[in-house]
C-alpha cells in the first residue's frame, strides 16, 4: 500500500469493499508468557482487595496474594526453564514483542525471588512500637495527609495502614520481568513506565521522615520523567531510521543485511545521524536507570529519603531489570555498532567505578553509603557488559544475582537498627555495635565483605566472573581501573565493619529492634546466597552461561 | 509540504522542553516542559511515520499518550503531596539531603 492510499481522505470503492477478514488475529502464547501474566493478575486483584476487603483483614489478604503470585510466576519461569524455552526453544513470542530465552528466563527468576524478599520486608510490622494499639509497618499511615497535621493523627489513631504498597509492588514487578524480555523498542518504552510509575509513588509513602521521602519522590519522578523523555525520543529517530521498532529489523538495517527494501525507507535508512543520536538516547535512558555516572544524581538522594524496604527492592531489582534490558539492546540491536558504541561505554564505566568508590569514603549516612556503593558496583557491571561476548552476558547475568541478594539483605539490616527518631542512620550511630549485638553486626559485614569482593563471598565469584570476561574481551585497562576502585571501595566497607566491632558503644546509642520471621527470612536469605555463591559458584555459574544466548 | 520540516519542528520543541526541565524552578512547570518533551516525540512518530508510509508510528504515538496520561496522574500526586506539607512546588527548596 503507498503512502497516498493510506493517508487521502476517501478511497476508491474497490479498496473499500475487501473483506475484513484480511486483519488475523493475533497469536499470543500465553503459556510463555504465565510469570508476567500471573504477576499483573495478582495486582490487579491487590486493587480489588482495597476495594472490597474490610480495612483490619486488607494486609493479610495483600500479603497472601502478593507471596502466592510471585512463588507461582516463579515456579512458571522455572517450568518454562525446564521445559527448554531457555536454550533450545527460546524464540520470540507475542507477534514479536516478548523475547522468551535464557537471559529473560534468568533475570525474570532472580527478579520474581528479589520480589518476595521484597514483599517480606514490606510486610514487617514489628520494628517500630504499637501506635494506640495497632503493629506499624514502614509506610505511612495515610499518605495523603499532611504531615505532622490532625488528620495524620487521626489517621494513626485509626489504625490506617497504606497496605496499597502491595499492588504496587506487584505492578512494578511486571514491568520489571517485561522489561528484560522486551523484543522492541515500544515494550521497551511501555515496561520502563510501568515499572517506574509505582516506585515513584513507594517512595513518596515512608511512615518515619515523611518531608524526606517526598522530597525523594519528587526528584525521582522529576528526573525519572526526564530521562524517559530522552529514551522515548531516541526510539523515535531509531524508529525513523529503520522504519520499524522491532529488535531484529532495526538489527538487520543497521548490518546492512536487510533483504527488500522499501522505497519509502531509502531515504531514512542510510541516516547515520539518526542511528547514532537515537542509540545514544535510549542508552542514555537505560543508563539513568541503572545509576550509571554521569546520570547517577539521582541515586544517593532517592536511596536516602525512599522507606528503606523500598530502598532495598529498588536497588535489586531495578538494576537487574535495566541491565537485562541493556544486554539486549547492546547485544542484539546494535552489534554491528559496536565499534561506536563500546568507547563511550569504557568510559562511563571508568567514571562510575572511580566515581561511586571515591564520593562514597566521604559519606556519613549507610543509606547514602549503600547508594553510591550500588553506584559502583553498576561500573563493575558494565566492565562486563562491554566484554561483548558469551562470557560477558553470563558474568554480568551472575553477578546481578548475586548483588541484588546482598543488596535486601544489606537493605533489611538496616532497617533494624533503630532509635527514638525511626532508623538510625548516621554512621555514627553505629559504633560499637558489634558489642552490643554481636549477631546482626556480623551478619552486616558479611553483606559488607561481600560488597568488597573478599574471597568465599558472593561479590568475589561475581567480580571475579566479570572482570575475566572483560579482560578476554579485550578491555585489560577496565579490569585494572576495577581492581583499583574495588581496593579503594573496600577501604569504606572495612572502615563500617571497624567502627562496628572496634569502637567503644554509645550510651544512648540505638538499639537493635527484634523482627518478625519475615524479616529474618530476608535476611537469612540473603546471608545464605551470600556464602553459597560464594563459597560453591561453579553450579550457578554453569547455569547463567547456559542462559546466556539471546534470541534475535 | 516536505514532512521534514515537521521533524525539526519536532527537534525544537524537544529542545524547548528539556531547556525548560533545567533552567524552571516550579515543579509544576518543570513537568509541564517534560510533557512536551512527550509531544515532541510525538510529533516526530507521527512524520516518520507519513514519510515510511506504514502505520507504527502512529500507533505508538497512541501509546505516548495513555503513558504521558498515567504520568501524570502520578506525577500531580507526588507533587501536590510535597506542595501540601511545604506550600512551595519550587524544587529549589526541596533540599533536605544535600551532602
Amino acid at each position: 500500500m503507498s503512502a497516498s492510499a493510506v493517508h487521502s481522505l476517501w478511497t476508491t470503492a474497490a479498496t473499500a469493499a475487501e473483506p475484513i477478514s484480511k486483519i488475523n488475529a493475533p497469536k499470543i502464547e500465553y503459556g510463555q508468557l504465565s510469570p508476567t501474566l500471573i504477576v499483573i493478575g495478582a495486582a490487579v486483584i491487590g486493587v480489588l482487595v482495597e476495594a472490597f476487603v474490610p480495612r483490619k483483614s486488607r494486609y493479610y489478604a495483600q500479603v497472601f496474594v502478593a507471596v502466592v503470585a510471585l512463588a507461582a510466576a516463579f515456579a512458571a519461569v522455572v517450568a518454562l526453564a525446564a521445559g527448554g524455552y531457555g536454550t533450545t526453544k527460546a524464540h520470540i513470542a507475542a507477534m514479536g514483542a516478548i523475547a522468551v530465552d535464557g537471559p529473560s528466563l534468568f533475570l525474570q527468576g532472580t527478579i520474581l525471588l528479589a520480589g518476595i524478599l521484597g514483599v517480606f520486608t514490606f510486610a514487617e510490622r514489628r520494628l517500630d512500637p504499637e501506635a494506640h494499639g495497632n503493629r506499624v509497618d514502614s509506610f505511612a499511615a495515610q499518605a495523603a495527609s499532611v504531615p505532622g497535621s490532625d488528620s495524620e493523627k487521626a489517621a494513626v489513631k485509626a489504625g490506617f495502614t497504606t497496605t496499597e504498597v502491595f499492588p504496587l509492588l506487584l505492578f512494578a514487578i511486571s514491568g520489571m520481568l517485561v522489561f528484560p524480555s522486551a523484543n522492541d523498542l515500544l515494550t521497551l518504552f511501555i515496561a520502563l513506565e510501568v515499572f517506574s510509575l509505582p516506585l515513584y509513588l513507594l517512595c513518596a509513602v515512608a511512615r518515619r521522615k515523611r518531608l524526606m521521602s517526598q522530597e525523594a519522590a519528587v526528584k525521582y519522578f522529576l528526573l525519572g520523567a526526564f530521562a524517559s523523555a530522552f529514551t522515548l525520543f531516541g526510539i523515535a529517530l531509531l524508529y525513523g531510521y529503520a522504519g520499524s521498532v522491532s529488535y531484529a529489523t532495526i538489527a538487520h538495517v543497521v548490518d546492512g543485511t536487510v533483504t527488500n527494501v522499501d522505497p519509502a525507507l531509502a531515504g531514512t535508512m542510510g541516516n547515520d545521524v539518526l542511528l547514532l543520536i537515537g542509540m545514544a538516547l535510549i542508552v542514555m535512558g537505560l543508563l539513568f536507570k541503572v545509576g550509571a555516572v554521569p546520570f547517577h544524581m539521582w541515586t544517593p538522594d532517592v536511596y536516602q529519603g525512599a522507606p528503606t524496604p523500598v530502598t532495598g527492592f529498588m536497588a535489586a531489582a531495578t538494576k537487574v531489570a535495566a541491565f537485562g534490558a541493556l544486554l539486549r539492546l547492546l547485544y542484539v540491536v546494535l552489534p554491528g555498532l559496536r565499534w561506536d558504541w563500546r568507547p563511550v561505554m569504557w568510559a562511563v564505566a571508568i567514571v562510575t567505578m572511580l566515581g561511586g568508590a571515591i564520593v562514597a569514603i566521604t559519606q556519613t549516612d549507610i543509606k547514602r553509603l549503600l547508594a553510591y556503593s550500588s553506584i559502583a558496583h553498576a561500573g563493575f557491571i558494565l566492565a562486563g557488559v562491554i566484554a561483548t561476548s558469551p562470557d560477558g552476558v553470563s558474568s554480568v547475568l551472575f553477578y546481578l544475582a548475586a548483588y541484588s541478594f546482598v543488596t535486601i539483605g544489606a537493605f533489611a539490616v538496616v532497617t533494624l537498627v533503630r532509635d527514638a527518631g525511626g532508623e538510625a542512620t548516621h554512621l555514627s550511630k553505629w559504633a560499637g555495635l558489634g558489642r552490643r549485638s554481636p549477631l546482626v553486626a556480623a551478619v552486616f559485614a558479611v553483606f559488607l565483605l561481600s560488597f568488597a569482593g573478599i574471597p568465599l563471598t558472593s561479590g568475589f565469584a561475581g567480580k571475579f566472573a566479570v572482570f575475566k570476561a572483560a579482560a578476554e574481551g579485550g578491555a585489560g585497562v577496565l579490569v585494572v581501573v576495577g581492581v583499583l576502585s574495588s581496593a579503594i571501595a573496600a577501604f569504606f566497607y572495612i572502615r563500617v565493619i571497624v567502627l562496628m566491632f572496634f569502637s567503644e558503644p554509645k550510651p544512648e546509642g540505638p538499639t537493635v529492634a527484634v523482627p518478625s520471621p519475615l524479616t529474618t527470612t530476608a535476611i537469612a536469605v540473603g546471608v545464605a546466597v551470600t556464602l553459597v555463591l560464594g563459597v560453591a559458584p561453579q553450579y550457578f555459574l554453569n547455569l547463567a552461561s547456559q542462559a546466556g544466548v539471546f534470541v534475535r | 509540504m516536505n514532512p521534514v520540516n515537521y521533524l525539526y519542528l519536532a527537534a525544537l520543541l524537544f529542545t524547548i522542553g528539556a531547556t525548560g526541565v533545567l533552567i524552571r524552578r516550579n515543579a509544576i512547570v518543570v513537568f509541564m516542559c517534560i510533557e512536551l518533551m512527550l509531544n515532541a516525540c510525538n510529533l516526530t512518530f507521527v512524520a516518520f511515520s507519513r514519510m515510511h508510509g506504514n502505520l507504527d508510528g502512529q500507533i505508538i504515538a497512541f501509546f505516548t499518550m495513555v503513558v504521558a496520561a498515567a504520568e501524570v496522574v502520578v506525577g500531580l500526586a507526588i507533587i501536590v503531596s510535597l506542595f501540601r506539607s511545604r506550600h512551595s512546588a519550587s524544587v529549589d527548596d526541596a533540599s533536605l539531603m544535600k551532602l
